[in-house]
């Protein structure tokens, strides 16, 4: 099939993205694409949207120059993008706080979300109360299990955490129950997407609202170095950290674009979330892109100790930029993100989310390679808090 | 477009020819198993189906509520795929299933099994449409294209929401048009939008092909109330529900004849307020 041509509809990176959706939410998509083209175009919005980010969230945040884990690692001069450092612990807050914004703009009252490792779902929690507006959470029974701590959070935050039993219980799940919500409940609800992912305009305009992570990535690194990165990485799970971080560069062509895709117990075994790496182009969740399946297009479940990168599909600018060779796409598996967790622990006494600690453990092949005026510029996406149970079990306990 | 060899198109024309609203139910393919899906569809024959919308099982189903979900699921874990689908769908005709087959199924396994393929192979089992939920106006060009080359429609989708769509979406619908009478997904619901008529009307008023309804059908008042506004009803959850309660005696020879029985009665019941 000739994708290209078959296909000329708007909101496409190359082949990918689209709107593949039922008719009930298409008119909803289309009054969000409105909504959020006139909002960004509002100084009193991003007024506002500035004003959260800065006094709420805790913005800008750092980049910090990683001294230790540099000497370390012996190479590449390593900075380190401190999403960590935001309010409720992730990048996922730079996001829900505009579409919360957006969702009370369009006069409504009520937000659903859906959330893998619980930190998209703490966001959209934190933001509904914030703002005052009435918030469900769908989330995996196994996803709730591993992250029982977020679910906590989300309920004293005043948010429904809707348990989803359908397929493994992850990410996937989640999404396609709250899409349904959606589809049930779209003349008073705001459906506020977590990642770069989704119908268009969803992967555009979260991009959008997380690009500021680049933004002032760009800026600092400026101010610090003279100069822009040789490399940005940053882990992908939709995608939205690294899409954020990526964009602001795209035009630099000598800047290097490296997203970081969960290996799980490997690429060539079944337990992997690698999506770019081994999956095959298809449409899931309203979007064309690559996707884990078999050969009959039904979906395969991916596996990641990482609750958010395990996800079958991916943003479709991802795909996009994977297709063109703008960026790069590599694999790191479970223990590889673990032993660099602990690096990071030890080294710079930062703990980071389990999904960072795959771009973490990126940086840890990299940097030796390079030379040693080389600059490097990772998202540490989120911090450790929430997963720190869940390592805890797997380590059998203190040690 | 040949009539003798029934090609889709005119088929499924032929199928609204009657004074009562078409009755169009929805099973999935391999549901509770493969084995009784011939039956079933002779069976729904047999009590005045008109149409029959075959499910083709699908891992994601974005537009079915639990009992579609559910039955996909159960249907998957039987190995039914599009290409099982589609040899069903053969079987039936070999078992004497003369009115028009219409897939029910999404973008996804389409794309992955080749959307021309399909259309061949859906002309090798004589199915004479198809159906894509996920697949709205703005991104089915291809598959229209060989849906007016293979004379097989793709059916259309309406929504509540659509507004302005409604008109663009109707006037170019071919074989008939898919009113959503609710929002939200597929399932049984107790009540039906206030405004169903008007929006029954509107899709009439611009249509070229008959109007049908679906989505949260259950029960014979239902069916009474929607029939004056339409000419075809789509019965999908509730039906399903009644053939998983028929499961136990459809699974064995001697009780097989008494499950048949018990989807017959509930197709008999839905069709007794028209
Ligand atoms: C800390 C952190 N990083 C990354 C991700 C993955 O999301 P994305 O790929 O959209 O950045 C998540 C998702 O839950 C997260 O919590």
């Amino acid at each position: 099939m000739n994708t290209e041509t078959a296909y000329k509809s708007k909101g496409r990176f190359g082949a990918h993205g689209g709107r593949y959706v039922p008719e009930t939410i298409v008119n909803a998509l289309d009054e969000l694409e409105k909504a959020y083209q006139e909002a960004i175009g509002d100084p009193a919005f991003l007024e506002e949207l500035q004003y959260l980010l800065r006094e709420y969230s805790g913005r800008p945040t750092p980049l910090y120059y990683a001294e230790r884990l540099t000497e370390k690692l012996g190479g590449a001069r390593i900075y380190l993008k401190r999403e960590d450092l935001n309010h409720t612990g992730a990048h996922k807050i730079n996001n829900a706080l505009a579409q919360g914004l957006l969702a009370k703009r369009m006069g409504k009252t009520e937000i659903i979300a859906e959330t893998g490792a619980g930190q998209h779902g703490v966001a959209s929690a934190t933001v509904a109360a914030r703002l005052g507006l009435s918030c469900k959470v769908y989330m995996g029974e196994e996803d709730m299990r591993r992250q029982q701590l977020n679910v906590f959070r989300m309920q004293l935050l005043g948010a429904e955490v809707v348990p989803v039993k359908s397929g493994t219980g992850t990410l996937k799940d989640a999404t396609s129950e709250a899409i349904r919500a959606w589809v049930s409940s779209v003349d008073r609800t705001f459906y506020v997407i977590g990642s770069v992912v989704g119908p268009y305009p969803y992967p555009q305009m979260v991009r959008d609202f997380q690009r500021v992570i680049g933004d002032e990535t760009r800026e600092q690194i400026m101010r610090m170095e003279e100069r822009l990165p040789d490399y940005v990485v940053a882990c992908v799970g939709g995608g939205s950290n690294a899409m954020g971080m990526f964009y602001p560069f795209l035009d630099d062509v000598d800047v290097k674009l490296i997203g970081v895709e969960a290996a799980g117990q490997g690429v060539d075994t079944d337990k992997h979330a690698a999506t770019i790496a081994k999956g095959s182009r298809g449409v899931l969740h309203g979007m064309m892109t690559y996707l884990l399946q078999d050969e009959n297009g039904q979906i395969i479940e991916p596996y990641s100790v990482s609750a958010g990168l395990d996800y079958p599909g991916v943003g479709p600018e991802h795909a996009y930029l994977h297709d063109s060779g703008r960026a790069a796409y590599h694999a790191v598996t479970d223990d590889e993100a673990l032993e660099a967790l602990r690096l990071l622990c030890t080294t710079e006494g930062i703990i980071p989310a389990l999904e960072s600690a795959h771009a973490i453990a990126e940086v840890v092949k990299l940097a030796p390679t390079v030379s040693a005026d080389t600059i490097l510029v990772v998202c540490l996406s989120g911090r450790g808090d929430k997963d720190v149970t869940q390592i805890y079990e797997r380590e059998g306990g203190a040690q | 477009m040949n009539l003798e060899t029934g090609s889709g198109a005119a088929r499924i024309a032929a199928a609204f020819n009657t004074e009562k609203p078409a009755f169009i139910p929805f099973m999935t393919a391999g549901y509770p198993a493969p084995e009784h899906t011939v039956d079933l569809a002779l069976a729904l024959q047999e009590e005045g189906a008109a149409i029959l919308e075959l499910g083709v099982p699908y891992s994601d189903p974005l537009a079915d509520g639990p009992t579609i979900q559910n039955a996909s699921a159960q249907a998957l874990a039987h190995g039914v795929t599009m290409e099982r689908a589609l040899e069903l769908a053969r079987d039936m005709r070999t078992a004497g299933v003369h009115i028009p087959i219409i897939l029910f199924t999404y973008i996804n396994p389409v794309l992955r099994f080749g959307p021309e393929r399909l259309y061949k192979a859906m002309e090798a089992a004589e199915v004479d449409g198809i159906l894509i939920p996920d697949l709205p106006f703005e991104e089915a060009g291809e598959i229209n294209a060989l849906a007016k080359k293979y004379g097989r429609p793709l059916i259309s989708l309406v929504a509540p929401t659509s507004a302005q769509r409604v008109k663009m979406i109707a006037e170019q619908a071919q074989g008939f048009v898919y009113c959503v009478s609710s929002l939200g997904v597929t399932g049984v619901r107790s009540e039906l939008r206030e405004d169903i008529t008007d929006f029954l009307e509107a899709v009439r008023r611009y249509a070229r092909v008959p109007v049908a309804v679906g989505f949260g059908i259950s029960g014979p008042d239902q069916v009474a109330a929607l029939a004056p506004h339409c000419d075809g009803v789509i019965v999908g959850s509730a039906l399903l529900n009644t053939i998983r309660q028929a499961e136990v005696l459809l699974s064995q020879a001697e009780t097989k004849q008494e499950g048949l029985t018990v989807v017959k009665k509930f197709v008999k019941l839905l069709q007794s307020g028209v």
